[in-house]
């Protein structure tokens, strides 16, 4: 058939089309009957309702043509639940199917009658399926294996007391490996759905059945059947290994999907092995496959790089040589350059750092501004990482500066600053020539500077070092003009910038503090502003020496600014290696509904009998959310229940953060990292509590209100924050965090939340 | 798994959707119209909304896109998709609007086999063409024919007809090389790479067992310790990394390193491989641009071809990155082929037809800029290289051997062929 000769299906219709397309079902030919069918298909594709003409179709379902067959079935499949009671009807042409000496027919009719989910149908269903299950044809075999987990999603109860998931257990042991692998699907798909029930557990004896269907079922069998491995937990360190050894030559295979699912059960049981040689020898192995993933289409690519760094984070001794394949391509999509600069990050060490520095040099100059950003960000990254290169990054970080285009500049700045507070001043301290250099041309750049972040942190240098920059008073004072104007984080640093002014060069700048923490103190809104601006008041009122201790004291240097997951999660999601929860860096339920909240049973719960599925338009709630382009809303109205809803509820406002970073004590885990620092800051906040009159522990009951949500909810990236602010922050009054935590778009859609170690704080 | 299949042409309009799992709605195909298609500004291949996740790729004119509410694999929601366009392209020719709207009633057919309450199936597409064909089959084809298509799409050798008979017993191996090539603006190497392919086209009778050797330095090792034979060693190819179809036992080339297979009927990719150590890159650039003052660009770029003088390269072409207000570009080329200035893509392209081993050309060229109003340096993207180099390897991998052996005891043909390629051939300047 060439194409000129096809019929055109997707045409335009008019009005009334079902009233010809009736007729032509209906057609004593069969050519006009098999055409009618697929433009009836075609008309359901573009999803327009044909439900009408379910007798018609349904008349054509007892055909010798096999395709014609399949499109009925097609059409059965969608609209069997509009119209319940005609699909008894065609019960017994499936029945006979069933009874077919062809097993491709035995097949689909087992295949299509486990998708119609009509509860009527379902008694017909048991005796057919039985019979499938035990069927000479493998291909009918394993065809009825995922009936029963269609079955089992429809009436769990049925699907237990008839002893259909004993049989499949029984499959697993199957002779042939699609057959097994298709039982395991199975019941991996049942345990998933209702965890509750064991319907499906590994033993010994069915581990090495397992093990030999590997070699032998297709690839997707293979995946399903590592996934199911990695839930096995071998009982010695010997099945370990075993297990090792066998699925280690999935680590070859073409399919990149194969190859994650192999290293995740290699990931799993190597925890196991005590022997360390043989560990090193599975982690020399792990490392090609892994860089071969990087040549697959883009797509393939990202998921392979979002695991990569988190086998990393485990560990990082698999990549070490490597950086160079992680450069980006000019060509390569935006979401493949991030990550790559990621991992480049953490595969980043004294020898290469020079190569990287180069590179991300490079990037700079490119044209997409966030990958831009991101790689001056990486720079001063790589800087808090390795800190004999900080000079060479700031160098290469003023070089930047220099370019004079205005985001790289802006970014650079940011950068400056962070790792400023990341406790790589020294180099300012040894070079102030050099630092001082650079002055003229950030304020050559100053007009340039529209965004509050860099607009802040440049403040916040010439507070810093105010002694060594001459103008220091004549740059602030230019900004103080517009001090009203501004954005609330520039203002707090104007006011902390001022103060370190006076604080050094007391004589000349008595005017200038006086003005400004005037002007932050009666005519600011902003509570945080004015709050500050009165604590470093009194503060100077009662003893300025006092307050050079508070403000102008050594800052604790941070380390380097970690973007891995807390090892709670990174084990958690060793476990899901391949899957979206390791695309994400979350647990899987920060992202999913669950079954439970399938559109059956929420209609069931809403018991609306009047709402039919599949119709023309969408429904109200959908219309109306379309029109208001409310697509979260939307999803979670349509058939989410508001449980799963809080899955995209907002972050905190950030004054909630301000509030609490100025009270919250700090936390056990921050005090295990940095027990010898911690003291200092805290210090801090009780010579501020002390100068308001009360105690450092009496703000409790102030903030109670505040704690709550914040303990139980506190997303990731703000509890970093915290830290930060905590420990870096100028009198802890930082909003900045010293870098961003990077993450993939779509985490910023939605707030992480119910991270395990939440509690902690 | 996954819960629904969509395909969309470029306008957002639905041309096959199909839903495997009750957990959503068709209208989800709206939400993916509206949030991916009909933004300009997607950041990545998976989209969550809600609870619901959509993965998509973009082929041709089209958006393949997979729907699921679990927590996915991801890698093989991916590697699914695009067997689904191997799967069209295998079929159709070409996987676009036009074939998937001409074909939809063997897609829909396709997808009901390949997929199953959204998990894959077999997706061979040689056993698939065995019963789903673009033409009309009828059931009471011999009963005997389809218990045989099945117990071979679910046997072990899924990808192997029994019954194959050749007059000519033949196999013809390609050897295909993408060089991948990095390099700085000071002319040191940052990566050089070659992910090579092997190809193979099997007109075999019978069930032959195949055994396949390479110049595999690792296997050559191994060889030397008993054969102690030093003279083969420099030859040998340092293999980082491979990869191998289905039909290869992969047990056994774990054991001991050898490739042996049944092979499918007809064309497949038997590996795939990548080396990092020993490339030679098949042509050396040496660009020199200087930008005077702030309207004018020179260009002198040199190219030298590094293999044998016995070998010639076809179809070399560089891009060559004009700034983004060139007003004119003037380039001479002399004997090297020809060069042209190509506004729309803000490149000077370079064509050389045919490039003999160890000749070099060069182009010297000069662009005039037009005066802007922000003053924006230029980002310099690199110069990118595309050639084909036949009967040469850049990783100097050969083939060593084929060997068939099936019950029958046939003599066989074997053919092998070799070409280089640029697969992503950048030098910064």
């Amino acid at each position: 058939m060439n194409i000129a000769s096809r019929p055109k299906f997707f045409t335009t219709n008019k009005r009334g089309e079902n009233y010809e397309l009736k007729a032509e079902l209906n057609s004593e030919y069969r050519g006009v009957r098999k055409d009618a069918v697929k433009k009836v298909i075609a008309n359901m594709t573009v999803g327009k309702d044909v439900s009408g003409l379910f007798p018609d179709v349904l008349k054509n379902m007892h055909t010798e043509d096999l395709e014609l067959k399949k499109l009925v079935y097609l059409y059965l499949m969608n609209y069997a639940k509009t119209q319940p009671e005609l699909v008894i009807l065609a019960v017994n042409t499936f029945v006979m199917d069933t009874n077919d000496t062809n097993p491709l027919i035995r097949a689909l009719a087992i295949r299509t009658m486990g998708c119609l989910r009509v509860e009527k149908i379902i008694d017909y269903l048991t005796e057919p399926l039985r019979k499938c299950l035990k069927d000479d044809n493998p291909y009918v075999r394993k065809t009825a294996c995922l009936c029963v987990a269609k079955l089992y999603d429809l009436n769990p109860e049925l699907a237990l007391e008839s002893g259909f998931v004993e049989t499949l257990q029984e499959m697993v042991s199957d002779i042939n490996p699609m057959v097994v692998a298709n039982a395991v699907v199975a019941l991996s798909d049942i345990n998933e759905a209702s965890p509750e029930t064991v319907v499906f557990k590994i033993t010994g004896g069915t581990l090495n059945k397992l093990l030999h269907a590997l070699n032998e079922c297709t690839e997707w069998g293979q995946i399903s059947i590592l996934t199911a491995l990695a839930d096995y937990k071998a009982g010695d360190v010997k099945e370990a290994e075993g297990i090792c050894d066998r699925v280690l030559p999935r680590l070859q295979h073409a399919n990149g999907s194969v190859v994650l699912s192999a290293i995740k059960v290699l990931m799993i049981n190597m925890r196991l092995v005590r022997d360390a040689n043989f560990n090193k020898n599975l982690v020399k192995k792990m490392a090609p496959p892994l860089v071969t993933l990087l040549s697959g289409p883009p797509e393939v690519q990202y998921v392979a790089l979002r695991n990569i760094n988190l086998i990393l984070q485990k560990r990082s001794d698999v990549l070490s040589n490597e950086m160079r394949v992680f450069f980006c391509k000019y060509n390569d999509p935006p979401y493949v350059k991030l990550e790559k600069l990621e991992i480049m990050i953490r595969l980043c060490n004294e020898r290469n750092v020079d190569q990287l520095l180069s590179e991300l040099k490079e990037y700079a100059s490119e044209v997409d501004v966030d990958f831009v950003r991101k790689s001056v960000r990486a720079i001063g990254r790589c800087a808090i990482k390795i800190e004999e290169a900080s000079e060479r990054c700031i160098n290469v970080l003023l070089d930047l500066i220099n370019t004079g285009i205005n985001y790289v500049v802006q970014e650079a700045i940011v950068v400056i600053k962070a790792s400023e507070t990341a406790g790589i001043a020294d180099i300012f301290r040894k070079y102030p020539q050099k630092y001082e250099g650079i002055i003229p041309t950030l304020c050559e750049n100053l007009d340039a500077l529209d965004e509050p972040e860099a607009k802040a942190s440049l403040i916040w240098i010439i507070g810093e070092y105010a002694s060594h920059i001459d103008n220091a008073d004549e740059l602030l004072s230019g900004f103080l003009e517009n001090f009203k104007e501004e954005n609330a984080q520039v203002q707090l640093q104007l006011v902390t910038a001022t103060v370190k002014l006076f604080l050094k060069k007391p004589n000349e700048n008595q005017d200038i503090v006086q003005q400004v923490l005037q002007t932050a103190t009666t005519e600011c809104e902003n509570p945080d502003i004015r709050d500050r601006a009165y604590v470093y008041w009194r503060l100077l009122s009662t003893d300025p020496q006092a307050a050079k201790a508070v403000v102008l004291s050594d800052k604790p240097p941070i380390e380097d600014e970690d973007t891995g997951v807390s090892a709670a999660l990174l084990d958690e999601l060793i476990y899901n290696i391949g899957t979206l929860a390791s695309v994400y860096h979350k647990p899987p339920e920060a992202f999913i509904g669950g079954k439970r909240y399938g559109a059956d049973n929420v209609q069931k719960a809403v018991a609306e009998p009047a709402e039919e599925e599949d119709i023309n338009a969408p429904p109200p709630q959908i219309q109306a959310a379309i029109k208001n382009n409310d697509i979260g809303n939307l999803l979670d109205l349509d058939w989410d229940d508001p449980g799963a809803a809080a899955a995209s509820s907002s972050s905190q406002p950030s004054a909630q953060n301000d509030l609490q970073d100025l009270f919250s004590p700090s936390s056990p885990q921050q005090t295990q990292q940095q027990s010898p620092v911690a003291a200092k800051p805290k210090s801090n906040v009780d010579d501020i509590m002390g100068l308001f009159g009360s105690s450092a522990p009496a703000p409790v009951p102030q903030t109670s209100g505040f704690q709550q949500p914040m303990f139980q909810q506190s997303p990731p990236q703000q509890q970093q924050q915290l830290q930060q602010n905590l420990f870096g922050g100028d009198l802890l009054f930082d909003t900045q965090p010293a870098a961003q935590p990077t993450s993939p778009p779509q985490q910023q859609q939605k707030a992480a939340q119910n991270d395990p170690f939440a509690d902690l704080f | 798994m996954i819960s629904a299949f969509f395909i969309y042409n470029q306008k957002g309009e639905v041309l096959i959707s199909r839903l495997y799992r009750h957990d959503l709605k068709r209208s989800v195909a709206d939400i993916f119209r509206i949030q991916v298609i009909s933004n300009t500004d997607v950041r990545s291949p998976i989209i969550t909304l809600g609870s619901t996740s959509f993965f998509h790729v973009r082929h041709e004119n089209l958006y393949i896109v997979a729907v699921t509410k679990w927590n996915a694999n991801s890698a093989l929601v991916f590697e699914f998709c695009y067997r689904v366009i191997n799967i069209g392209r295998a079929y159709f020719g070409k996987f676009d609007e036009e074939a998937v709207k001409n074909n939809f009633v063997v897609i829909y057919e396709l997808l009901d086999e390949i997929l199953d309450f959204g998990y894959p199936q077999n997706s061979e597409t040689d056993t698939l063409k065995m019963y789903i064909t673009t033409e009309v089959v009828k059931s009471e084809r011999a009963v005997e024919d389809s218990s045989k298509i099945t117990i071979q799409a679910t046997g072990a050798t899924s990808w192997r007809r029994s019954d194959i008979k050749y007059r000519k017993n033949e196999a013809f191996i390609d050897v295909i090389e993408s060089v991948n090539l990095l390099i700085s603006n000071t002319g040191t190497v940052l990566r050089a790479d070659v992910s090579g392919q092997i190809l193979m086209r099997a007109y075999l009778s019978g069930t032959p067992e195949c055994k396949f050797g390479l110049n595999d330095k690792l296997l050559l090792d191994k060889d030397a310790v008993t054969k102690s034979n030093p003279l083969r060693r420099p030859n040998a190819v340092e293999i980082d990394d491979c990869q191998f179809h289905q039909c290869v036992k992969l047990g056994k080339f774990d054991s001991d390193r050898t490739i042996s297979f049944i092979p499918p009927d007809g064309e497949f990719e038997l590996m795939r491989y990548r080396t990092t150590e020993n490339v030679n890159l098949p042509f050396k650039v040496h660009p020199v641009v200087n930008e005077i003052g702030r309207t004018r660009v020179e260009y002198k770029i040199n190219v030298k071809a590094n293999f044998s003088p016995k070998l010639y390269a076809h179809n070399v072409v560089l891009k060559i990155p004009t700034p983004l207000n060139s007003a004119k570009v003037e380039v001479k080329v002399g004997a090297g082929g020809k060069a042209k200035y190509a506004p729309a893509e803000n490149c000077i392209i370079w064509k050389i037809p045919r490039f003999q081993g160890q000749s070099e050309f060069t182009l010297s060229g000069e662009a005039e800029l037009s005066a802007m109003t922000h003053k924006k340096a230029w980002s310099r993207p690199p110069i990118a290289m595309d050639f084909q180099v036949l009967m040469f390897t850049s990783s100097g991998l050969l083939v060593r051997f084929l060997k068939v052996f099936e019950k029958s005891g046939y003599q066989s043909v074997k053919w092998v062929r070799y070409m280089t390629k640029a697969g992503s051939y950048q030098i910064r300047f």
